[in-house]
């Protein structure tokens, strides 16, 4: 027998009550979590289920923003046309994670909170402008994904906080994200590394807005500036896209592992950045 | 208080159970009810030997808590044949001879339902990337994919 407590608030407030308590450990997908209690790696004293709690569970879209709550699963996020439509390069990101069966549980919530910095949505949620909708025993505040994350499994929260939802500004006429990882299956797999980009056209097919978010080459995601600079202005011609590869493949930090070389990644994150920018490109239908 | 009493339904049938909060759904089925049709592979979430559905969603019964099943609808694969015989896909799963130790065989089911109930018409790519989650070492998956097919195309027919 253990001596874990179990709760499943329907009401947020309950839930911040419960996660404040000392060894609380909140549970969205657990596809991650489990494993952790299982391999010893947590022992927690308490989890709180947050998927009960309604409003974490759904998916809103209005005129000025689309707020994804952080308990919608993988599965549920794909099968979400009007997200998708807003989105492609956040769901199919999700959509990566692990199995059919994986995107039945996994969160895009627990994605972000796990902290891993291989997590496939978690580039498309930065490129996208993604702000976190924070809940916690003193009130609410916002931040931005990207600060949300500190280091592998870090995060800016304080005990008895949670991510609510993530919250994106509803794209502009023109504007379009992608993102692809490698890996060396084709399925099923952790990103040796990743890229997300999200970017504006004009109506003559300029780029007015790019910003590239690169993973799995980190501690944690990074938004690489001068990548989208390279592409601010261009049609993303040859030279634009090879020099946004190669400010990507400066800005990373990668570490050689049993995935890959810090030298392959350093290379691949370059080519992923090319190739993704030209599909964002596409989504807009403005490209030439 | 770590035993949680949980009532839900497993295969169309009321159930309740105790379980230790950390006990995933995989070992309440085995080892508190006796539903042992669901294997146990990795224990990981990577093999699909104990999926399952949980309210019509594909899951690994591995990768949740028995005490999350409060409420839901469990389909596992002892629900799937009927006592006029085997399910379909069960029937061509044995005339393609899509099985040799018989562990996966479960979890192909499963998943392979969940397919077809949500896409009656697959292309033999769909099905590979739907089963990318159910790990078989014995049959190199080639039977098992073309009884799927088959499945499907005979349960569209008789539709």
């Amino acid at each position: 027998m253990d001596d874990c407590d179990y709760y499943a608030p329907t009401d947020l407030a309950d839930a911040v009550k419960h996660l404040s308590q000392s060894g609380a450990r909140a549970l969205a997908g657990g596809t991650d979590l489990l494993l952790q209690i299982r391999s010893g790696l947590q022992r927690p004293a308490a989890i709180v289920d947050l998927k009960n709690i309604a409003d974490l569970g759904q998916v809103q879209i209005d005129a000025a923003r689309v707020r994804v709550g952080s308990t919608v699963s993988g599965a549920e996020l794909t099968a979400n046309a009007a997200l998708t439509a807003c989105y492609p390069g956040v769901v199919e990101a999700a959509g990566l994670i692990g199995s059919t069966q994986v995107q039945g549980r996994a969160t895009i919530g627990g994605n972000l909170c796990n902290g891993s910095p291989a997590a496939d949505s978690v580039p498309a949620l930065i490129a996208a402008g993604g702000v976190c909708d924070i809940s916690g025993v003193n009130g609410e505040r916002q931040i931005p994904v990207a600060e949300l994350l500190i280091g592998p499994g870090q995060l800016d929260l304080q005990p008895g906080e949670i991510v609510a939802a993530i919250v994106l500004p509803r794209p502009a006429p023109g504007q379009a994200d992608a993102y692809c990882r490698f890996i060396p299956r084709t399925e099923m797999d952790i990103a040796v590394a990743g890229v997300a980009v999200n970017l504006t056209l004009d109506d003559q097919g300029v780029c007015r807005q790019a910003r590239v978010v690169i993973g799995g080459v980190a501690p944690t995601a990074l938004l690489v500036p001068q990548a989208g600079d390279a592409l601010v202005g261009t049609k993303l011609d040859a030279t634009a896209l090879a020099a946004a590869g190669a400010a990507a493949s400066a800005a990373a930090k990668p570490i050689s592992d049993k995935r890959g070389t810090a030298e392959f990644r350093r290379k691949i994150v370059g080519v992923l950045t090319r190739r993704v920018a030209r599909i964002a490109a596409d989504r807009t239908g403005r490209a030439g | 208080m770590a035993r949680n009493q949980v009532t839900t339904t497993i295969n169309g049938e009321q159930a309740e159970y105790l379980c230790d909060t950390t006990q995933s759904l995989l070992s309440v089925l085995r080892d508190e009810l006796g539903l042992t049709g669901t294997k146990e592979g990795c224990g990981t979430g990577d093999c699909g030997a104990c999926s399952v559905t949980v309210d019509g969603r594909l899951v690994c019964a591995c990768l949740m808590l028995g005490v999350e099943a409060e409420g839901k609808q469990i389909e596992t694969i002892e629900g799937v044949a009927s006592s006029d015989g085997l399910h379909p896909l069960q029937q061509k799963l044995l005339e393609h001879a899509a099985l040799q130790c018989g562990v996966c065989t479960p979890g192909i089911v499963i998943a392979g339902k969940a397919l077809l109930a949500e896409n009656p018409d697959p292309t033999e790519e769909q099905v590979r990337y739907w089963l990318a989650g159910n790990l078989c070492r014995c049959t190199g998956y080639d039977k098992i994919i073309r009884a799927l097919l088959d499945c499907a195309a005979e349960m569209r027919e008789v539709q």
